[in-house]
């Protein structure tokens, strides 16, 4: 007989130290049904997943208190393997992948099939032949699954983060009796048609009684797709609804417990922006970045504009910043105020006066092992020679300088952390984001460039940080460069936005240019010519 | 669209700049020092059956992440207690060595799960642990053999100990029990050994195979009985028999057989896969091979390159058991514990997740590393022929690393064919060193201060271009995820 709960939560608190993150949670989800879990960033999302899948955090942090059952038996998992061989699947906000296996081997990746051999039969399976056949065939099998068309023997690393996201999602489809899955925020890198496939994914799978708990900040897609959707605000459950009975402002309202006002809208646009000087100047730029190749892209940004880059993903958006800072080979000509930048030296740019907050956080962004003040000056004392304190002989860090800086940092962007002193590992990660964008402040750049700022980040924080960047622009007269895959936000605050599509750039749209507009410049089909 | 970025010249020479250096240094010092390929080649020949199996135990830890194994040294020490039990119960020749084998495995097994267990609790700073874990254990080790051993433990034999009694003396001459016990096996014994050896295999698999009531599968069992047959059968051809009864091949016969076997079988490989199988496509890999062979082939009509490898010698069953382990690496790391340990290598954090244990793959990659660099120490030892007791073991992790790294592997990348070139490139220069040294300077002298400043200077360029990589270039956090547990400095 099938189970009428395939999940349920019963009574569950979990403190890391003092800090109670979770108090009393309960809930539980149906066979087939899309569960959806909302809550600002710091609110227990992803702890209260981790506790489900049994992640080694939870219990080298004291474990947690309540029970999880599993089809209606108790099941407190020791570790993520006991939570796989049950059959619960997790696509986490973090990427898990590696990024030097392949495709295949990432989707495979501890499940990976074998044929036996002579030394296999005497010293036990694990010295069984990887069968690369039928891993790249099974793995083929769960891309198709999802409408994905990549090609399961290249390497990860450089794939596009959308695609990633997608990698992650066949891996867990290839699982066999899947009967739970957990996507963790996987829409956040995506942009709008990628999110729409992955939410039909979702139903699909939905349909074929595979429960799924779907943790987003995109509160239109839960209304959408979520039959249920539970608030959780402080660590706590403060309401379960239906979508029908409720709508995204009531939504939003219960998450972070006020009144939510419009984004960011009426930003005062600097007087002559047309005439004022150019202040960057990109000239033919190709960057190799796998999966965001950039074949040819020519730019004039002027001083104080906030200059948005949008596209769908692996058309090459993501490629022009990290071809500016130098992270992936490029030719061309950049210049940022007048100066030449040589691509060749890294951290170039850096010292001309750029800041850059990447979309890959973990990887290019953060010390996850660092404090947060430490991760916030980083960049400043290592560009500026900035909060060092002179002895003469030796320059020795100004801790107090620091200190001081980083406190003003976790107020200005809402950091939610117990100190300033907290490792950035242990914050959420919305709350990682904002260090990222509080090291790249602290270098007081005159161009900014943000690559997918608000990724992972709560309604409420991402407004502040649009907030943050048009004050920016009108009191500092910093020029900042916006990439995303999220067009309302480009379009909130952007005073021009150029569309990429197959490395180029299609179009440069003004924010308020009609809907169709960008969307034939995204589909690529208003590039000049005919292709 | 072309896209202008492609793949450059410049980028193959970066990557590879160590090795490049080398094979530019090694031409230089041999035009210098103006010797000739037969001083070179036999010299180049011993020290690489010497060397070989210690250089490929460090594979398997740079795989599983744990960097460049400073610990091997203490596989070493393990090689060399049995050595010295072993001479000192008065056993000798191979049947010396198999005791050898049967002591030290077990205790190198012993010391690499302890290695292992003290490297999950330094995750992220291996190399410095291996380095003071073999310093130690080498204080350890004089401990057991200047104190214990005669002082605590009684032990009566002149040629052993020290004159008081107490303590093992500083060489122990392995002449007369252990020299060559490897090297001078014969062809002949080696084939009829492994015939009946691979027979037995088969007839035991046929057995299990008819009362699992499984498919009997014989083809695949004849396949390598066949030509041990065949081999074995020629072995009663009375100058077959002559030549096989011999105990070290010439280098010039092993090129040819080398190239006959291999032209023969790629060749095979062709026509199965053209006229049987009809793929499409030119069989790039197998004319490479071909054409790689017949190269080598040519090379032994050069009149002083024939003269050269004429005198080179090669013990049969040494280079068997590297050649052995170099196809075993590979095949290794294509098992599913191979890639478990790839995993754990890359990100720890997502192994975990996958449900990998960690800390067990990380031990048993020590275990690995630590047996096989004990065999390699006792193949070393046999064909040197002496112990020195206090010191035969102090430069083998420096010297093999050292090799590795010229090959162009780095702290988390190597593979078998780096550690075959490395080896080869490394000690063309240390025995070319001196006379270039000689010749150039007029001092030898010279020459081998050089050769141990390149030893460290290689090891120290690698350390620092892998902390460059790992955090000056991109800041690159390890992906460490859940428990970040490996530490990167907060440097200035
Ligand atoms: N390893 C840890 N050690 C200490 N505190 C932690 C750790 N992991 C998370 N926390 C804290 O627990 C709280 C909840 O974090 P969690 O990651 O569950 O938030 P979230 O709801 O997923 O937020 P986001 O939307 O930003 O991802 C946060 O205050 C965070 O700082
Ligand atoms: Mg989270």
């Amino acid at each position: 007989m099938e189970p009428e709960y395939i999940l349920q939560m019963e009574h569950v608190s979990k403190s890391y130290g003092d800090n109670l993150v979770l108090k009393d949670v309960s809930f539980n989800v149906k066979p087939g049904e899309i569960f959806a879990l909302v809550g600002e960033n710091g609110a227990g999302k992803s702890t209260l997943m981790n506790i489900l899948f049994g992640m080694s955090v939870i219990h080298n942090t004291g474990g947690f208190e309540g029970d999880v059952k599993l089809c209606g038996e108790k099941a407190n998992f020791a570790s993520p393997n006991d939570a796989m061989k049950a059959g619960i699947g997790m696509v986490h906000q973090e990427f898990m992948l590696i990024p030097g296996f392949t495709v295949a081997e990432n989707i495979k990746i501890g499940r990976e099939d074998t044929t036996p051999t002579l030394a296999s039969r005497v010293f036990g399976k694990t010295l069984e032949k990887l069968d690369r056949e039928q891993m790249n065939k099974d793995a083929k099998k769960a891309l198709d699954t999802i409408g994905m068309n990549i090609d399961e023997h290249v390497k990860v690393a450089g794939l596009p983060v959308g695609y990633m996201q997608f990698v992650e999602i066949a891996r867990e489809i290839d699982k066999a009796d899947i009967k739970l899955l957990v996507f963790d925020e996987p829409t956040a890198v995506l942009t709008e048609t990628e999110a729409a496939r992955l939410l039909k994914v979702m139903q699909t799978l939905a349909a074929k009684g595979i429960a799924i708990v779907f943790i987003t900040h995109r509160l239109g897609e839960v209304m959408d797709v979520a039959q249920r959707i539970a608030v959780l605000r402080d660590g706590e459950v403060v309401s379960t609804m239906k979508p029908e009975d409720t709508d995204i402002v009531k939504v939003a309202q219960l998450m972070v417990g006020r009144k939510i006002e419009k984004m960011v809208d009426d930003s005062q646009v600097p007087e002559n922006l047309d005439t004022a000087p150019v202040a960057v100047h990109i000239n033919k730029l190709y960057v190799d970045m796998p999966g965001e190749v950039v074949k040819g892209v020519s730019l004039d940004i002027r001083e104080g504009e906030i200059f948005g880059i949008g596209g769908l993903a692996g058309q090459g958006k993501i490629g022009i910043p990290n071809g500016i800072m130098g992270l992936f080979p490029a030719v061309g000509d950049v210049e940022i105020f007048g100066q030449k930048i040589a691509f060749s030296k890294l951290g170039d740019a850096l010292h001309k006066g750029v800041a850059f907050v990447s979309e890959d956080r973990r990887g290019v962004g953060l010390l996850l092992d660092e404090s947060i003040e430490d991760n916030i000056a980083f960049n400043a004392v290592a560009v500026k020679k900035e909060y060092l304190t002179n002895f003469g002989l030796t320059k020795l860090l100004s801790r107090k300088k620091i200190r001081e800086h980083a406190l003003n940092m976790i107020k200005l962007l809402d950091i939610r952390c117990t100190g300033p002193a907290q490792r950035v590992g242990s914050l959420s990660g919305g709350n990682q984001q904002k260090v990222c964008l509080a090291s790249a402040l602290t270098l007081h750049p005159r161009l900014l460039i943000v690559s997918e700022p608000t990724r992972g980040i709560d309604i409420g924080a991402k407004k502040l940080i649009m907030e943050h960047l048009v004050k920016l622009r009108c009191e500092e007269g910093v020029t900042i460069i916006m990439v995303s895959s999220e067009l309302v936000e480009l379009r909130s605050i952007c005073d021009r936005i150029a569309i990429v599509s197959d490395g180029a750039v299609a179009e440069i749209l003004l924010p308020d240019a009609p809907d169709a507009d960008f969307g034939l410049a995204m589909s690529g089909a208003r590039a000049k010519g005919v292709r | 669209m072309k896209n202008p970025l492609r793949e450059n010249v410049g980028g193959f020479f970066a990557r590879n700049n160590v090795t490049i250096l080398f094979i530019v240094l090694c031409i230089g010092s041999y035009i210098a020092s103006g010797t000739s390929m037969s001083y070179l080649l036999p010299e180049l020949f011993t020290r690489f059956g010497r060397n070989a199996f210690l250089v490929l135990s460090l594979l398997v830890p740079v795989v599983a992440g744990l960097g460049l194994n400073f610990g091997i040294v203490i596989g070493a020490v393990a090689a060399q207690i049995s050595i010295f039990l072993v001479v000192l119960w008065g056993f000798s020749g191979f049947g010396g060595l198999m005791l050898c084998v049967a002591i030290c495995t077990p205790l190198a097994i012993l010391f690499g799960w302890l290695i292992g267990k003290l490297f999950n609790s330094m995750k992220g700073t291996e190399m410095i642990g291996g380095l003071v874990t073999g310093y130690f254990s080498d204080g350890l080790y004089q401990l057991l053999f200047l104190v214990i051993l005669g002082g605590v433990i009684p032990i009566n034999n002149p040629t052993l100990m020290i004159s008081t009694g107490v303590g093992v003396k500083n060489t122990i001459n392995l002449k007369d029990n252990l020299k060559y016990a490897l090297d001078d096996v014969s062809m002949l014994t080696v084939i009829r050994v492994a015939f009946y050896v691979v027979a037995a295999v088969s007839v035991i698999l046929l057995i299990f195979r008819i009362v699992k009531k499984q498919g009997l599968k014989i083809s695949s069992l004849l396949k390598p009985l066949v030509p041990l047959a065949i081999l074995y059968g020629a072995s009663f051809i009375p100058a077959a028999k002559t030549f096989l009864d011999t105990t070290r091949l010439v280098l010039v016969t092993a090129v040819e057989i080398a190239a006959l076997v291999t032209v023969a079988y790629n060749l095979y490989l062709i026509i199965r896969k053209k006229a049987i199988n009809k793929e499409p496509g030119v069989p790039k890999k197998e004319l490479a091979r071909i054409g790689l062979m017949v190269a080598l082939y040519a090379v032994t009509w050069i009149p002083q390159m024939y003269d050269a490898m004429m005198a080179v010698h090669l013990p049969v069953l040494t280079y068997l058991c590297i050649g052995a382990l170099c196809l075993f690496i590979p095949w290794f790391m294509d098992t599913k514990l191979g890639q478990n340990m790839r995993t754990v290598g890359q990100d720890r954090g997502v192994a975990a997740s996958a449900g990998i244990n960690v800390d067990r793959t990380r031990i048993i990659a020590m275990i690995i590393s630590t047996v096989l660099a004990s065999y390699g120490q006792l193949i070393s030892l046999q064909n040197i022929g002496t112990l020195q007791t206090y010191g035969s073991h102090n430069q083998v992790g420096l010297y093999a690393i050292a090799a590795l790294l010229v090959g162009g592997a780095s702290v988390n990348k190597a593979t078998t064919k780096q550690a075959v070139l490395g080896i080869l490139l490394f000690h063309t220069l240390f025995i070319l060193a001196p006379n270039a040294g000689k010749a150039l300077l007029g001092n030898a002298q010279i020459g081998e201060y050089f050769r141990v400043f390149v030893a460290y200077g290689v090891i120290a360029l690698a350390l620092a271009m892998h902390a460059w990589n790992s955090k000056g270039k991109k800041r690159k956090a390890p992906n460490e995820v859940e428990d970040g547990s490996m530490a990167i400095p907060f440097g200035l």
